[in-house]
């Protein structure tokens, strides 16, 4: 009886938004009067974090502080247009309807801006920390809560701004599948070293090597742990999760978490990421969708790696210490 | 604070990068607030236990719902006796098919993909165990559940089909009516296809014919919060809906339609969600809860418990995968031909959608030059797939990776030298006819081996997306 090491990769690519398009979003932007930008949409925050990545594309958009960017999202009465949190969309399609809106926003910011400080508009640049200046002349400059005020109550005018990104929709061609599915591609390749306990089957992970292409880490910690935390449910995927686990057969299934398992602390790999960027030109800075590709290549890496580890070559999902070992028989009596 | 932060490689696409990001930022320089580290809005509220979710809304005079579901999985209802269930103290009202205005789940009407193929609640018939039949809607929990455990439902078993290729067989018991067939239909066919070249040809001249079957079960998105949403009548005839959907205004648009009142007659209040994973796209207690707010004239509560998010709530399609391919004595893979099956349960949901998806990928990131598919969405006896984290794709990349690593083994060729080999790169006409652009399956590859310490001869590390070097 021995624990047999192995060693399997994957690589994939996964698209971005929904699948055929035709599935848009809108973004709305307006200062109050103390000089803070409210973003409103009805889109939803799973986890993923859209409501930080849109703050974040405004911020950058307006060239002002985060801290001046309130996100107000999902309330349908005041929230316009979202198609939803799936298709790894969010950040693609809302980023880009954010940022839309806020350079609508920013050319009246920057106009008003010109008339308070009697320039011309196109001699004016942000500095990222809340004042409005004449490029060549640092002292000649407006902070955004005074410019929001005179915009209001001197000017009479909105500083404000429309969003919108759709992708058109497209229609399969019956006959060949000829169409256009998708914005962009992110890609991922994984190498995962397994160890398989060939008395019990137990499959256990030791540690996935992830090469993620993502466009643009929007967000550096949060793509982190999005790729992590995809990762770790590849894993679960591959060798825990079914609620039918004698499909075709529809009993055993698991009713809560004592029969339905994932992997606990202690079951977890180590994970080595690395993300390459390939900026996707029509992605928001750049960025394509991530949230749904990094749960992918980990289940064949890791099918490939029990394969490596023991010969046992594994075509259902998913890889149980019973299967394992059903193999391992199946090669003893061959 | 301090961050975990995997590194970014700037010197691959160095330049595409430096040109995307010129004139971004202050004096066209740098970013200022992109690519920076900022923390997540609501982190702190969900560690601290302050976050709100539509759980937390308890309005007064709240009222409870509990799903009476199918105990069969094909059957004829002979009766449905709620005598018992009504007289539970604490039950105010039990809801049944006749009282849902426009009975039929929609979730596809909106983009023009029909028919209307799922009742919100069971008419004369159960397609799966777990079909909802009757809603009780009641003071207390605990009255819901124990008025749903008493309805009494007397059955007609039908022979049930739970293989996908048992179901497209002549003779086989005939899931869903509305379709009138156990498959989706496409266009007029009986599948999505993919035709790209000649695959016949292909496998003609190829050196090796390499053909392996693959298979998934369900799996569930098994998000900390269950599906469900609060109803609140408001003073102006409206309902407003605290709910948990990854989509409020599909939400919306969909509980409208049901209800067959004015869309803006509704206000869906989310945004904050415990987690969804493709399970929270259905629009499956919102309809139901407002029917019982409006016939209570209450606010009502329904949310799945861990049993239903586990067995009744739509999962990840099982899906079985035929992969056959062509391929030369050196690896280059000329032709690849799928046969996909998507089990999508009794009813579509969002099957057909996935299905299609599933086509779109195939056949994975590699440049073939003759590719055919078939992919079929199939109905049978259980509870219906829908959307989780990457449908379409996921299990296509385990049949399509594994495939990748056991012709490698055949052929005694390096797993990844041999995916480089074949990796699509910018201007190829993919199976479906895009031409690829922003391709970088090659780099991925290269710096997971640089990672894992696996070596590379020159040639490999040399290729790249955008050249057709090595080739």
């Amino acid at each position: 009886m021995a624990k047999l090491r192995g060693r399997g990769y994957a690589s994939v690519n996964y698209p971005t938004g929904m699948n055929l398009g035709g599935d848009p979003s809108q973004a709305l932007i307006h200062a109050t009067t103390t000089g803070t930008f409210v973003i409103s949409l009805s889109s939803v925050d799973l986890g993923q974090g859209i409501k930080t990545i849109a703050a974040q594309c405004a911020a950058e958009t307006l060239g002002l502080p985060i801290e001046n960017v309130l996100v107000d999202t999902a309330d349908t009465d005041t929230g316009p247009h979202c198609m939803g949190t799936f298709a790894s969309r969010g950040t693609h399609r809302v980023g880009n309807a954010v940022i839309m809106a806020a350079a609508e926003a920013r050319g009246v910011m920057l106009e008003v801006a010109a008339e308070e400080l009697e320039v011309d508009a196109a001699d004016l640049e942000t500095d990222g920390t809340g004042f409005i200046r004449l490029k060549g002349a640092q002292e000649k400059a407006i902070h955004i809560t005074d410019l929001a005020l005179a915009a209001h109550f001197k000017h009479g005018r909105t500083i404000s701004g429309r969003g919108i990104y759709l992708k058109e929709p497209s229609a399969p061609v019956p006959e060949t599948g000829e169409m256009d599915p998708d914005s962009c591609q992110a890609h991922a390749c994984t190498a995962a070293v397994v160890e398989v306990d060939d008395e019990t089957g137990v499959v256990e992970v030791l540690e996935l090597y992830n090469a993620y292409e993502i466009g643009r880490a929007l967000n550096p910690a949060m793509a982190t742990q999005q790729v992590e935390g995809g990762a770790w449910m590849g894993v679960s995927h591959a060798l825990f999760e079914t609620t039918e686990p004698y499909y075709p057969s529809r009993d055993h299934g698991p009713h809560d978490f004592a029969g339905y398992l994932m992997p606990g602390p202690a079951d977890i790999p180590v994970q080595h990421s690395l993300f390459l960027e390939r900026p996707a030109g029509n992605g928001p800075y750049g960025a394509k969708g991530i949230g749904e590709m990094t749960a992918n290549a980990p289940i064949p890496a890791i099918a490939n790696a029990i394969f490596d580890a023991c010969g046992v070559r594994l075509e259902s999902m998913p890889f149980t210490p019973e299967r394992v070992l059903r193999g391992l028989d199946a090669l003893r009596d061959t | 604070m301090t961050y975990r932060l995997a590194p970014i490689d700037t010197s691959t696409f160095a330049a595409e990068r430096a040109a995307a990001a010129a004139g971004r930022g202050v004096d066209g320089g740098d970013f200022t607030v992109i690519g920076s580290v900022v923390q997540r809005s609501d982190a702190r509220g969900h560690v601290t236990g302050r976050t709100e979710f539509f759980e937390d809304v308890l309005p007064p005079r709240l009222a409870h719902l509990k799903m009476h579901r199918s105990a069969r999985h094909h059957a004829r209802i002979l009766d449905v006796d709620l005598t018992e269930a009504l007289a539970v103290p604490g039950v105010l009202r039990i809801l049944t098919h006749a009282d849902i205005p426009n009975n039929l789940y929609t979730p596809l009407k909106l983009i023009g993909v029909g028919p209307d193929d799922e009742p919100i609640l069971a008419v004369d018939k159960v397609r799966y165990l777990g079909e909802p039949i009757c809603a009780v809607v009641a003071e207390t929990e605990a009255a819901a559940l124990e008025g749903a455990a008493r309805i009494r439902v007397a059955y007609e078993d039908l022979p049930p089909v739970f293989d996908v290729e048992e179901a497209l067989k002549e003779g086989a018991p005939l899931v869903n009516e509305y379709h009138g067939q156990n498959h989706f239909i496409y266009e007029g066919h009986h599948c999505r296809r993919i035709r790209f070249g000649d695959v016949a040809e292909a496998f003609a001249r190829a050196d090796h014919v390499f053909e392996w079957r693959y298979q998934s079960a369900p799996i569930e998105q098994a998000p900390a919060e269950t599906t469900g949403c609060v109803v609140v009548p408001q003073a102006d005839g409206r309902l407003r809906i605290h709910s948990d959907t990854q989509a409020c205004f599909f939400t919306l648009d969909n509980t409208a339609l049901i209800l067959n009142t004015p869309f803006n007659k509704l206000r869906i209040v989310g945004g904050t969600v415990g987690g969804g994973f493709g399970g929270k796209v259905d629009v499956v207690v919102e309809p139901v809860a407002c029917v019982a707010a409006m016939a209570a004239d209450r606010p009502v509560r329904f949310v799945y418990d861990r049993a239903e998010e586990m067995q009744v709530s739509s999962p990840r399609a099982a899906e079985r995968i035929y992969i056959k391919d062509a391929v030369m004595d050196d690896g280059r893979i000329i032709g690849r031909k799928a046969t996909l099956y998507v089990d999508a349960g009794a009813y579509a949901r969002h099957s057909p959608y996935g299905t299609t998806k599933a086509a779109a990928h195939l056949p994975g990131p590699y440049a073939i030059p003759n590719v055919w598919a078939d992919c079929h969405c199939v109905f049978t006896n259980r509870t219906p797939s829908s959307a989780m984290r990457g449908f379409g794709v996921t299990i296509a990349d385990f049949a399509l990776e594994s495939q990748m690593d056991r012709i490698a083994r055949a052929l005694d060729l390096d797993p990844l030298r041999l995916r480089l080999l074949n990796a699509y790169r910018d201007g190829d006409l993919k199976a479906h006819r895009k031409v690829a652009e922003g391709t970088a399956l090659v780099e991925v590859i290269q710096k997971a081996a640089e990672l894992a310490g696996h070596e590379l001869p020159e040639a490999y590390r040399r290729m790249s997306s955008t050249t057709r070097e090595g080739l």
